[in-house]
């Protein structure tokens, strides 16, 4: 198989195929590194193909030796043609990947599902992650259905569909008085001194993997073709980069052909980072205290930041962000003309295709993908008051004139 | 006056295993990591690189990241805990 080592990013330094995350030598992230020249585009196209409806099916380009079997898996969400989102921003053909439609209804499935059939593969009896929420859920749920002991770390001020929807699962669930970044401290500081998988701390470089699956989805559900812009949100900005690597992936092995996609980072303004870095030139991101409804992108220190401002500048896209009334919007606008209702996160990423229309960015034979990260229902709170009920008593004049529509002829 | 640091994992095999040490006679974060560098080889490379530190490399005091207090410069106290953690985790 592919997989060989884990190697800095930073300074090239490779270390084995443990439960790390960071250079030695220089503190930089580690990545899984792969060699895939031992693959070649027919057989393995066959075997994707041939492959479970699941993220496993893609196993060639994970880190595993061979493919896990995991008691509940993720991905292979539908990728939906919106033509009525696009004749409404004005722009030729848009398409929007719904990883609501993942088994705890956010795109953490893909990374949760890697990272715990790592920790099982590592022999860790108990997981652990730091979350706003997503990755709550994702850990609770996936570790429920493994038989794995799991500790859930979340700020204590999230929203409360997300609190319910994790400790449903039995998980212990811990509410840290603070911020993600505080919790996220915390968990680091954990993870020195417990033998525990925390999926988004020691498991992170297998984790991060699972993120490629949402470009290889994108791509095999085009037809084995790129799109030619992705427009997606930045937390971490590990999702965006990884997008971007599991292109890079399938062009070198000979799956795809072209050239990689334009890619623009959306992020919310209370929590913008990254955007912030892209607007003023820089190539690192300055840590901000976030600020925003946009709780499951709300990371003020973005481990990948300076990654993807990189990706956003060397593919031609760009970093945007957008203010809590255009998130609302967004939302609406994104439910009102696809039949999709997906959470703040989606609506950063829905506002942010909307601006970069209305600035005339994107050319009209461009194929554009939405990456919907999350589902409506986990933050029913920014819709609440978007609307007016018709209220009626039961009768049907009551209705004819409340509703001002006239009584039947 | 003592200041505590915590040491993270990924730097105890300089420190020969310590996860906790005291720094005294420091009145600003640089001079604590000063008085580690001078006590600990190997070390400044680890973390440091070009008067500053390694960009993946966090620092705080009492819990608050000093990038946003005044970075090396940040005051400290005696009793005050000084934490350096790996920057790389996170990904919610």
């Amino acid at each position: 198989m592919a997989i060989e080592a884990l190697k800095c990013k930073e300074c090239g330094t490779t270390y084995p195929l443990e439960a790390r995350y960071v250079c030695e030598d220089c503190f930089g992230p580690l990545e899984v590194a792969y060699d895939f020249s031992g693959l070649d585009a027919e057989s393995t196209r066959r075997r994707i193909q041939a492959g479970p409806q699941s993220i496993w099916r893609y196993s060639d380009f994970l880190p595993f030796d061979s493919q896990p079997r995991t008691a509940l898996a993720a991905g292979i969400t539908p990728l939906v043609r919106a033509d009525r989102l696009a004749e409404r921003l004005g722009v030729g053909e848009v398409w929007v990947k719904n990883d609501a439609a993942n088994p705890t209804h956010s795109f953490k499935d893909r990374v949760v599902t890697v990272a715990l059939a790592k920790a099982q593969e590592l022999g860790f009896q108990v997981v652990a992650c730091a979350s706003t929420g997503n990755l709550a859920n994702a850990v609770a749920a996936h570790a429920a259905a493994a038989g794995l002991e799991s500790y859930v770390f979340v700020p204590a001020d999230l929203e409360e569909q997300k609190i319910l929807a994790t400790g449903v699962y039995g998980t212990n669930l811990v509410a840290v008085n603070g911020n993600y970044d505080d919790v996220n401290r915390l968990c680091t500081e954990l993870a020195g001194e417990r033998e525990w998988g925390f999926v988004n701390v020691n498991l992170r470089p297998y984790y991060a993997e699972g993120s490629k699956t949402v470009a290889f989805e994108i791509a095999e559900q085009l037809g084995w073709e790129l799109p030619d812009r992705i427009v997606a949100p930045i937390a971490s900005g590990s999702l965006i980069t990884k997008i971007a690597r599991g292109f890079e992936e399938w062009l070198e092995v000979g799956l795809v052909e072209g050239q990689l996609p334009k890619f623009n980072g959306a992020q919310a303004e209370g929590c913008s980072p990254v955007a912030q870095a892209y607007e003023a030139g820089r190539d690192f991101c300055s840590p901000v205290k976030p600020q925003t409804i946009a709780k499951s992108l709300a990371i003020g220190n973005p481990a990948d930041g300076p990654y993807a401002l990189d990706l956003a500048r060397r593919t031609d896209g760009g970093i945007d962000a957008v203010t809590d009334d255009e998130i609302r919007a967004g939302i609406k606008l994104l439910a009102e003309t696809t039949g999709i209702f997906t959470e703040t996160a989606g609506g950063v990423t829905t506002a942010t295709l909307a601006k970069l229309a209305a600035r005339g960015e994107i050319g009209p034979d461009e194929r554009v993908v939405l990456v919907i990260t999350g589902e409506g229902l986990k933050t029913l709170d920014a819709v609440r008051g978007s609307f007016e009920t018709i209220d009626v008593e039961p009768t049907t004049e009551s209705f004819a004139s409340a509703a001002g529509v006239g009584a039947v002829a | 006056m003592s200041v505590t640091v915590k040491i993270p994992t990924q730097l105890r095999s300089v420190t020969g295993g310590e996860s906790e040490t005291a720094v005294e006679e420091a009145t600003t974060v640089g001079e604590v990591l000063d008085g580690l560098y001078d006590r600990f080889d190997g070390l400044r490379d680890r973390i440091a690189e070009d008067g500053g530190l390694r960009r993946f490399v966090n620092v705080y005091v009492g819990g608050e990241d000093i990038r946003f207090l005044d970075g090396l410069d940040t005051a400290v106290d005696d009793g005050d805990e000084v934490t350096i953690l790996p920057a790389v985790a996170g990904g919610q």
